[in-house]
């Protein structure tokens, strides 16, 4: 008998959600037999890495902008902060060709696959902005050659890469949200869906 | 469902094999002290790279006539920003991805005018100054073909163009006012007072450097020194970074077209590079539902690497 | 403040790049570096034996 409380939005969201995404799934404590090889670890260092990026870059936003010129600890927050992105982009593009190369959008995973190029996508931009807001020689040599590639689109009237206040709140604010939820997004539907089990193979399909 | 046919490239085989014990909460932990330990000791190791920033003082003392060509440049409107089209100006048409002209149908959204914008209005909030302000009362009252005149005898002159004692000195007559912008611009420039005035807007408080930095790369200063770290575009400059640190290297994609042919001599690169990536990032996004490519992984057999336990089992 | 001079780097990239050529390539050694690991990482996941997990399959 269906009562007014099963009703409520909240009651049907929170079913919804339960049923698709149950604790056991969001914190497994078992993977499937064949989750067996080192490729499967560079999605997790993604992640670390994207942590130690925003935590150091929440260390450089606490005394702003000019800090990391003046002071060496602030330099070395910086060095901090682009050698986690150095390791943050290495261990995605790793992650990207694992999963290209397991067929990772089979079995309902097409969603799983997109949301993770999306996320790279953003990331790139991320770390556009992250140069573009460096104030010194780099970034004024990089913001002014690239602003004939944004401009060539049209783009450029909008999103204009000379203006240093709107390219760090791209870089601190807008860019690190997306990227972050993107990242989320991704991750519960590796959740929800599972590890792309093997292709089944003439040699080894036991089942 | 079971009536339709297993596509082996969309649907996956249901496991019905083994678990094995996983210990998320763990595995996450360790990725994070072992990727922050690494971070630390590259950062040790290395540092990071801060070369100082180029102002408009430095490029004007390093190379006044430089700095001075630019300028009668910005008046005459053949250097680069003059000359752009959208979002800046109207003085061309700009790129055009076959027959669409993307920047301009999109206009004029950062007006610069190089003449007022970057000689006449910095020169104005000069303090009085007799020659100076007399020489923009004349400017401002005479006829724009006047003003041509003058700034055309002025080109045609600058091949002559010395800096001695700290003046720009220029064999030319007829050039009304203009000898007086160029000269006052320079050393206005020589002192930083050029710097600030360029800010946008001229507000006490911006952070908005387009004008400063599109008249800098309008210059030779900037380039000749982003050659020296291999940052031209010619050079697959967008992936590198100064010194010798690792750069933007995800990027190479993107440089690698700027150097082949049919992008590498076209005015239109830029535009024909972006349409390029962009087109080849929705193909990645899509992978997943374009026959053909999403077959690849199943026929160059490399999961059979990453599954062989499975397999062997 | 000389107790933190132990964060400058110990090896600073500091000096001008150094550029490896092929043809139309034309690549700085730090990001050839940086590619190469990427390979040889990605090629050492393929290989290297994973360990723990193999032996020890539990039904569910």
């Amino acid at each position: 008998m269906s009562t007014s409380i099963d009703q409520q939005w909240t009651t049907r969201l929170r079913r919804k959600v339960a049923g698709k995404l149950p604790p056991e799934k969001l914190l497994p404590d078992t993977q499937p037999a064949y989750v067996s090889s080192w490729i499967y670890v560079f999605g997790v260092t993604t992640m670390s890495a994207l942590a130690v990026v925003i935590g150091s870059g929440l260390i450089l936003s606490l005394r702003g902008p000019q800090w990391w010129h003046e002071s060496s600890i602030g330099h070395f927050v910086n060095s901090l902060h682009l050698w986690s992105v150095e390791i943050f982009f290495f261990a995605m593009v790793v992650h990207l060709w694992g999963k290209f190369f397991m067929g990772a959008w089979r079995g309902g995973r097409t969603a799983t696959w997109m949301t993770g190029v999306v996320t790279f996508l953003a990331s790139i931009a991320t770390a556009f902005t992250g140069y573009a807001s460096q104030s010194n020689f780099d970034s004024q040599w990089i913001t002014t050659q690239a602003k004939d590639g944004i401009n060539s689109t049209g783009a450029g009237a909008f999103f204009n890469v000379l203006n240093l206040g709107q390219m760090l709140m791209w870089h601190i604010v807008l860019l690190p949200l997306a990227a972050v939820a993107l990242t989320a997004l991704h991750v519960l539907l590796v959740r929800i869906k599972g590890v792309v089990p093997p292709y089944e193979d003439k040699v080894g399909e036991a089942q | 469902m079971s009536s339709k046919p297993f596509r082996p490239d969309v649907d996956a085989p249901e496991w019905k094999g083994g678990h094995s014990p996983y210990d998320i909460i763990k595995e996450g932990t360790i990725a994070l002290v072992v990727v922050g330990l690494l971070t630390v000791i590259l950062a040790t190791l290395f540092g990071s790279p801060d070369d100082h920033e180029i102002t408009i003082k430095n490029w004007a003392n390093a190379a006044p006539t430089d700095f001075a060509l630019t300028a009668i440049n910005e008046m005459n409107g053949t250097t680069t920003t003059a000359g752009y089209g959208a979002p800046y100006n109207t003085a061309s048409e700009g790129q055009k991805l076959g027959p669409f002209a993307l920047a301009k149908w999109v206009g004029v959204r950062i007006p610069i005018n190089t003449e007022q914008d970057f000689v006449v209005k910095p020169l104005e909030s000069l303090p009085y100054n007799a020659q100076l302000s007399s020489a923009l009362s004349t400017w401002k009252s005479a006829s724009t073909s006047q003003q041509t005149t003058w700034v055309n005898n002025y080109t045609k002159a600058d091949s002559t163009m010395t800096f001695k004692n700290g003046q720009i000195v220029v064999n030319t007559t007829n050039a009304g006012p203009v000898p007086v912008f160029i000269n006052d611009l320079t050393a206005m420039a020589r002192s930083g007072a050029l710097d600030t005035a360029l800010v946008q807007g001229g507000n006490f408080f911006s952070m908005d450097y387009t004008k400063p930095l599109l008249f800098l790369s309008d210059g030779g200063y900037l380039a000749q020194l982003a050659e020296k770290q291999h940052l031209l575009g010619s050079q697959w400059g967008m992936m590198n970074e100064t010194n010798s640190y690792p750069g933007q290297a995800w990027l190479w994609l993107y440089t690698f077209w700027y150097q082949v042919s049919p992008f590498s001599t076209s005015a239109n690169a830029d535009v024909q590079v972006w349409a390029t990536m962009m087109l080849l990032s929705v193909i990645l996004l899509f992978l997943p539902l374009i026959p053909g490519l999403r077959a690849i992984p199943r026929k160059v057999k490399v999961y059979r690497l990453i599954w062989r336990e499975h397999y062997r089992d | 403040m000389a107790w933190i001079s132990f964060l400058a780097a110990l090896i600073p990239l500091n000096g001008y790049g150094h550029y490896l050529h092929w043809g139309v390539i034309n690549i700085s050694v730090a990001n050839f570096i940086v590619i190469v690991l990427m390979v040889v990482t990605f090629v050492a996941a393929l290989l290297l034996p994973f360990p723990g997990r193999s032996r020890r399959k539990e039904s569910k």
